[in-house]
């Protein structure tokens, strides 16, 4: 049909040739990566600043925030090596927690928690080595001693306080920890529809106080709230102390889909809390009582809480080393905002106030704000290193800026791989941060590792920020979740190795093989054991079925690390015993028949040899 | 020299510095009862810090707050030994008891200030020295030596070093003296350098009483 047949193929030709160019024109990546990327440090100096020969011993400890494992990892730092994992909400296996009698009962009905925010103790607003607190959504908090890197005691979940999001935020003495709701509900807690909820439902903060030498945690007072979601905190510190700060969101009051409904004010709230007043009040009676806590309501008790406008959905809340500057992230903008805490005190006290919240009154932005400083999209959460050096994390850009407080400029950027939210530095939110290392904790790490299938680790990146640029030296990937981490001078934490014998005060602990055995209380059976390499003492005991069985294990061993494991097999029992520790578990002989238990932690040549049987009758 | 000069020696006296060196010599065995004798140390690839054992003349101490006497009986027992106690030690009845014999005599060579009762007192030191380093390697030998028949690993029986160096299975054993034993060598040395002043000191006397 083509009058021209010749000059088809040539058409076709014409075509592919476009074609060609076309996708030759198809950007590959980027601008900004084709003339050198991301952050790349000189491979031979990262390396350097990253090896830890073996048997060499890292400058720091990260205690990062397992997310919904309910764990706390622990890194050393610089080398990013995973040291060890310390369970806090969840059963672990490995250690036996979650198995024994009082871990169990520590654990409660629940098997997991949504672990966040990691505050190492204080004193004159330095980390002080001796405990770790750490929150969790269940309206729980966990207090960690890092003499054994042992949770030693789990709060909550408390009464009236839902989803505890904002918590662990330790205030400079460790005086306080706290928490708040990230979830509002009615309070006291009772069927109310969610078409009340503006009115009805309440938002709680909790000061958890902290018994100075133990470190015993008590729910000491609660402060009802608007319905906001409490997002995150930071304990005043020098100029500030006795002051507490948290971010809310939602301070629309909306509910149904929030990603819309909630983000509709240009500004939302951080609460500022005088937490030395709310104890005096409490001290002065005025406080209801709800459901067993004490509760003070700021409109019947003014002076205890004001509202800082901040904008837009603010997710950190950081107070500077000095503790004057408190700087606000609004997740959905570009800027942060840099309070000034004389100008707040200011401002309480000439009532410059725009209105107020349920009876809190809110401060004027311009009387308050020092600076809008323009550090990137989506900042989150900002950090600090030596010589007002300031650092943001910024999401949607997926970047760490760089600024000076003070001169308010943003001098460096540093991309992260990929999506930071929190980040940490070295003692970076002491009163004074070491300003060496930090580590953003991003959300996805899209297969920058081996891949490992769609269930994909998060990233931690090691950046070193002695220079006056950021160089991102070290990539680590990490159990879900980060959400935040501290870092903490390695000298400062002395754990102990063995549980010394002298110390262990356990009503069924046997340190003689020759005192290990059986005794008989009507349906309860007590059996003492011992175990020691290679041999758990007895090798045998019968009990009847539908005996009720505690079984305490005690390791006499007092060497570093021969730890003994007990595991009853068909039975779901696996406890792990340190040297020098007791540990019981109870269980009802159910099943009858024959069972073996045997060491599950490897201990010694005749490891395989360390075993035993129960018969049940 | 004939038979009456040594005669004559042996009844003769010591002089005040020949006294003091005896009193030094006293002085340096009492702090024996503090300071360890012998040293044992063994390295093994688990055991970087080494294990130590300290021989008193009263008692065994492990390093490590006695924890690694408790864990060398852990581990001997894997191979038959017998637990290191103190108990299965009979010299730790009868050490400290000779050397407290010792120093008296010391004294009393010192008050007498005779030759013959420091002669005496050299003489005991010397035996008891002797018997006790081969007390020390006889019992090291017994317990490299009757490992029970039935123990879970069986090794060829074995010396400890007494001194040096040595490999035993995955340990690297060392054995030196320390502290205690240095100061019975200068005890001993200073009772011989005694003597010998003594003796030096007649010989001039009894060159100067010829030469008259």
């Amino acid at each position: 049909m083509d009058r021209h047949p010749q000059y088809a193929w040539s058409r076709v030709l014409v075509i592919a040739a476009a074609a060609a160019v076309a996708t030759q024109c198809t950007p590959s990546r980027p601008e900004s990566q084709r003339s050198g990327g991301a952050v790349q440090s000189d491979l031979a100096v990262a390396a350097q600043k990253t090896y830890v020969a073996p048997g060499d011993l890292d400058e720091y400890y990260m205690f990062s925030s397992g997310g919904h494992s309910g764990q706390v990892y622990v890194y050393g730092l610089p080398s990013m090596r995973h040291l060890s994992t310390i369970p806090v909400f969840t059963p672990y296996p490995a250690t036996g927690y979650g198995f024994d009698d009082d871990s169990k009962k520590m654990l409660g009905d629940l098997t997991w928690g949504d672990a966040h925010h990691p505050a190492l103790s204080e004193t004159k607003g330095d980390y002080d080595g001796r405990w770790l607190f750490i929150n969790e959504m269940n309206g729980r908090i966990a207090r960690i001693d890092l003499r054994d890197f042992k949770t030693k005691q789990i709060l909550g979940p408390v009464p009236n306080l839902h989803g505890n999001h904002a918590s662990s935020f330790v205030t400079p003495n460790s005086e306080y920890a706290m928490m708040a709701s990230r979830f509002s509900r009615p309070v006291p807690q009772r069927p109310v529809g969610v078409d009340k909820y503006a009115t009805e439902y309440k938002g709680i903060i909790a000061g958890v106080k902290i018994e100075p030498t133990s470190g015993e945690m008590s729910l000491a007072w609660q402060i009802l709230m608007p319905p906001f979601d409490y997002d995150l905190g930071d304990a005043g510190k020098l100029a500030s102390d006795g002051w507490m700060f948290f971010t809310s969101y939602n301070t629309e009051r909306a509910t149904g889909k929030l990603e819309v409904s909630s983000a509709q004010k240009d500004r939302d709230y951080i609460a500022a809390v005088d937490w030395k007043a709310a104890e005096r009040a409490i001290a002065e009676g005025k406080f209801d009582t709800i459901d067993g806590v004490k509760v003070i309501d700021p409109k019947k008790v003014p002076g205890i809480v004001y509202l800082l406008p901040c904008g837009k959905s603010p997710h950190g809340v950081d107070v500077a080393p000095n503790g004057n500057w408190i700087i606000g992230s609004g997740k959905l903008q570009g800027v942060t905002t840099v309070f000034n805490f004389e100008k707040i005190q200011t401002a309480i006290r000439n009532k410059d106030f725009t209105g107020e919240e349920d009876g809190i009154p809110v401060l004027k932005y311009e009387s308050i704000k020092d600076a809008e400083v323009p550090v990137g999209l989506g900042p989150l959460h900002t950090q600090f290193g030596t010589d007002n050096w300031a650092y943001t994390s910024l999401f949607v850009d997926s970047a760490i800026a760089k600024w000076k407080l003070g001169t308010w400029e943003v001098v460096d950027k540093a991309p992260m791989s990929y999506s930071i939210g929190h980040l940490s530095a070295a003692e970076g939110d002491t009163v004074s941060p070491d300003g060496n290392y930090l580590v953003g904790l991003n959300k996805l790490s899209h297969g920058r590792h081996l891949s490992v299938g769609p269930s994909q680790p998060e990233s931690s990146q090691l950046v070193d920020i002695t220079e006056e640029k950021m160089k991102l030296i070290y990539d680590a990937f990490t159990e879900p979740e980060p959400h935040y981490a501290q870092i903490i001078k390695a000298d400062k934490v002395k754990p102990i190795e063995v549980y010394p014998k002298e110390e262990n005060k356990h009503p069924m602990a046997v340190w003689d093989v020759a005192q290990a055995g059986v005794t008989r209380n009507g349906k309860n059976v007590l059996v003492k054991m011992v175990a020691v390499r290679s041999t758990l003492t007895p090798t045998d005991f019968e009990v009847q079925a539908g005996d009720q069985v505690t079984v305490a294990i005690t390791n006499i061993e007092q060497t570093t690390d021969e730890l003994h494991g007990f595991g009853l097999l068909d039975y779901n029992i696996n406890v792990v015993i340190d040297p020098g520790e007791t540990k019981t578990v109870t269980f009802t002989a159910k099943k009858s028949g024959v069972f073996a238990y045997y060491c599950t932690n490897f201990c010694s040549a005749l490891h395989q040899e360390m075993q035993g049987y129960m018969v049940v009758k | 020299m004939d038979s009456t000069t040594r005669g004559r020696f042996l009844d003769g006296t010591i002089d005040g510095r020949a006294r003091l060196m005896v009193l030094a010599a006293v002085a340096l065995l009492a702090v024996t009862y503090v300071l360890p004798l012998w040293n044992l140390t063994m390295f093994a690839p688990q055991y970087p810090d080494g294990l130590r054992l300290d021989i008193y003349s009263h008692a065994l101490e492990g390093g490590n707050n006695g924890q690694d006497v408790k864990e060398i009986n852990v581990l001997n027992h894997y191979i038959g030994m017998r637990d290191l106690v103190n108990e299965s030690f009979v010299e730790f009845q009868w050490m400290p008891f000779v050397i407290g014999a010792l120093g008296l005599l010391m004294l009393r060579a010192v008050v007498h200030g005779s030759v013959a009762a420091l002669l005496d007192v050299v003489m005991i030191f010397i035996y008891f020295g002797a018997f006790s380093t081969w007390s020390f390697g006889y019992k090291l030998y017994r317990y490299g030596h009757d490992l029970a028949p039935d123990a879970a690993i069986k090794v060829a029986p074995f010396m400890p070093p007494m001194f040096g160096h040595r490999q035993i299975a995955n340990f690297e054993v060392y054995s030196y003296p320390r502290a205690g034993t240095y100061a019975m060598v200068a005890a001993i040395l200073l009772l011989v350098a005694a003597l010998g002043w003594t003796w030096v000191r007649a010989r001039r006397a009894l060159t100067t009483a010829d030469a008259r």
